[in-house]
């Protein structure tokens, strides 16, 4: 599995062409996130991908040729911070409604929404750790589940900014 | 001043420096053709979408400037298809202008409506739909900057019939392109390029590959000093022909499936690999796990991911290729290396026996012949423009290019059709030029129609088809792989000067080896187009010829006595 963060024109039809350029190199995507970043004129992604290092590199030096992609970068050996976030509703009645709540405090999962024959549970964190809590809730019976996929960041000082917009050199016709 | 988007359109094109352009009108793009003609553009009618996108895009190989395209909505749009790939494959800087239905119809399955953008997304470099006519000057020059920039590529631009009759201001100095900005990438470290100039000067048995990559970055003159300055052999890709003249004599000839034999050796012996703008295509390779096994590889190349898609390289150096080599040539030490240019000189006399020009004259016609009497007659000074198949082969094996930009072939999508209208484009980027087409038989029929595009735009255009009827690469292959069992592949065509005359062309037939020359000779100074019927030898064969998937020395050869089964009928 490789991570890479991309950031792209936030404009349309631009997720289309990230995810038809990883089906054209035949990588299939595990999970894609994006968002927004602090400039509204671009949007940052998190691209985890089923392949190798060779894989990766290919993915990320195609990525960099499209031309709304601003920056493409393979950070699956550097220190990161992963997380991905779920809602899941889990079947709770009065017996296990306590259980459940113990369980919970474990995994720093929050209850978000409480109904007669079911809890909605949001918890945050690595993939690791929200595929633990639903091995323990599943036998409560698990209703539904909504996952972000997962947000990438590099630790510490090791940024990863988009690249500053420079003003537009004049271009002479060489045609 | 307020101008119409169509205005708008012809005025950008007029100012980027377009004269000619390849293309065929309908209901979605009419507001342009309007304006075109009040405009200065010459437009060329072809008569199939296809051809025009091949034109623009011999008109960019022979030129290096962008060729431009232009269609209707719909089917005009779904038929440039193939010529948008087959640029896409071969970096051939390209824009393709489709008329669009009106917005407020996107979406609704109107008629002639199609999403262009969606279908051309994998084939084009970029794409892009315009609705507004004040972003039509903005957009038709971004795409012919991203066209025409880094690895070159087809750009397709298509503007809603609203945006071509809706005025708005036209300002230039205000149009200019405004791409994203994008991440400035180091080209390469320091290490690598040392490790290269290591590996460069310390190499006992080095070779060159050169590639398309040489001419699109015009780095003709730094690469022939960069061969002379380190004495490289060098081994030419199909599009790499004429990158280093032919007739230099550290010009080996061309790598790969129809390779030289002693070239295919050459790579399998060498110690260093210095590839130069070009990809490790498996037609070039073989089989990669025994591809070079013992040479050290250094790669230039613009295309970041090229690096290692194939071939995997001890040195990258990423970049421009002239720039790149401009920055090697001064660390080059002169190493004469006698063994080695020994060694290829050896391999090069074995092969040169078994070659077809070197057998006795046995009365027939073979392709082989008309191809070098071809290079003989035009001092190797045409540009030649061929199809696809055993022809386009032999014509790399015979024909030796000088000069760059003199052979406009398609190699990545190896597009069948290819040779007729890319030579109308090539015949406009060099009116004074001798263009040459050299096609078959079953490639030559795909896109005949425009002939009579060659006969209203009154070119003078020389076709020569190769007629052995079959599809003779595939026949090959029959008889190689499938015990000649000979499906579909037999083919059927018109009287080929008969139907040139239909068209008002003059139409020849050759059946002999001794009238090739006269005929050719007489076509050159005949002031109109001529087409040339060669019937030649019908099961003749293109040799070496490395099978798909073998090893690169693993070469099926030319027998030593040619069967000559079938002779052609006259």
């Amino acid at each position: 599995m490789q991570t890479l963060v991309a950031y792209v024109e936030n404009k349309p039809g631009v997720l289309n062409r990230v995810s038809s350029l990883a089906r054209r190199l035949a990588i299939n995507i595990d999970s894609l996130t994006v968002g927004p970043t602090e400039n509204e004129e671009i949007a940052r992604m998190t691209i985890v991908a089923h392949t190798d290092a060779k894989g990766a590199h290919r993915l990320e030096a195609s990525l960099e040729k499209l031309v709304e992609v601003l920056l493409a970068e393979n950070i699956s050996e550097r220190s990161l911070l992963e997380r991905d976030l779920a809602l899941i509703k889990v079947a709770a009645d009065q017996q296990s409604r306590p259980h459940l709540m113990d369980l919970l405090k474990v995994f720093r999962g929050r209850v978000v929404d409480v109904a007669p024959d079911s809890l909605i549970v949001e918890v945050s964190g690595t993939v690791d750790k929200i595929d633990g809590l639903l091995e323990v809730l599943r036998p409560y019976g698990v209703l539904e589940m909504a996952r972000t996929g997962r947000i990438a960041m590099t630790r510490g000082g090791d940024l990863l900014q988009p690249p500053a917009a420079e003003p537009a050199p004049a271009v002479a016709a060489k045609n | 001043m307020k101008l119409t988007g169509a205005e708008i359109l012809c005025e950008t094109l007029e100012r980027l420096g377009v004269t000619d352009l390849f293309g065929y009108p309908g209901g979605a793009i009419l507001p342009v053709y309007d304006a075109l003609g009040k405009s200065k553009l010459h437009h060329v009618l072809v008569r199939h979408e296809q051809g025009a996108t091949h034109m623009a895009d011999g008109y960019a190989r022979a030129s290096g400037k962008v060729g431009v395209a232009m269609a209707t909505s719909g089917p005009g749009a779904t038929n440039m298809v193939t010529g948008i790939a087959t640029a896409m494959l071969d970096s051939s800087p390209v824009v393709c202008i489709t008329g669009q239905v009106g917005s407020k119809l996107l979406g609704t399955d109107a008629f002639q409506e199609i999403d262009i953008t969606g279908i051309t997304m994998p084939i084009t470099k970029h794409n892009v739909v315009v609705s507004r006519a004040e972003d039509i000057a903005r957009t038709v020059r971004e795409a012919f900057q991203i066209a025409d920039s880094g690895r070159p590529g087809p750009v397709l631009v298509d503007i809603t019939k609203d945006a071509q009759q809706a005025s708005a201001e036209f300002d230039w100095e205000k149009s200019v392109p405004k791409l994203p900005a994008k991440r400035k990438r180091a080209r390469y470290d320091q290490a690598d390029f040392d490790r290269a100039i290591e590996l460069l000067n310390t190499a006992k048995r080095p070779l060159i590959l050169a590639g398309h990559g040489i001419m699109i970055s015009g780095a003709m003159k730094a690469f022939s000093e960069f061969v002379h300055a380190g004495h490289f052999p060098v081994a030419m890709t199909l599009l790499g022909i004429g990158a280093f003249p032919a007739n230099d004599p550290l010009n080996l000839g061309m790598m790969g499936m129809h390779g030289e034999a002693w070239v295919n050796h050459a790579i399998q012996e060498a110690d260093l690999l210095i590839a130069v703008g070009m990809r490790f295509d498996d037609r070039v390779t073989g089989d990669l796990r025994t591809y070079a096994k013992s040479a050290k590889k250094i790669h230039i190349e613009i295309d970041r991911a090229e690096i290692n898609k194939n071939v995997k390289v001890d040195s990258a150096l990423v970049g421009d290729a002239r720039e790149v080599l401009e920055q090697l040539i001064p660390h080059m030490e002169k190493k004469e290396r006698p063994d080695w240019h020994g060694r290829i000189k050896e391999m090069k006399g074995d092969s040169a026996v078994r070659d077809i020009q070197s057998l006795p004259d046995s009365g027939h016609l073979y392709a082989a012949h008309v191809i070098n009497d071809l290079w003989k007659e035009t001092n190797g000074d045409a540009i030649v423009v061929t199809d696809v198949g055993q022809h386009q082969m032999w014509e790399a094996q015979y024909y030796h290019h000088n000069k760059p930009r003199t052979l406009v072939t398609s190699g990545g999508l190896g597009t069948m059709g290819f040779a007729l209208p890319a030579a109308i484009g090539a015949k406009f980027a060099k009116p004074d030029a001798d263009v040459w087409v050299v096609v078959g038989d079953g490639g030559f029929q795909m896109t005949m129609c425009e002939l009579a595009t060659i006969v209203q735009e009154k070119i003078k255009i020389n076709i020569a088809i190769i007629n052995n009827g079959y599809l003779g690469m595939v026949r090959q292959w029959q008889e190689f792989f499938y015990d000649k069992r000979y499906v579909a592949t037999p083919l059927v065509a018109p009287d080929f000067a008969a139907l040139a005359n239909s068209f008002g062309i003059r139409g020849e037939r050759v059946t002999a080896r001794g009238d090739v020359v006269s005929t050719i000779r007489a076509a050159r100074e005949y002031k109109e187009s001529v087409l040339i019927d060669f019937r030649v030898e019908q099961e003749d064969s293109v040799y070496p010829m490395v099978p798909a998937g073998a090893s690169l020395h693993e070469m099926i050869r030319r027998p030593n006595n040619p069967l000559v089964e079938t002779a052609t009928e006259p």
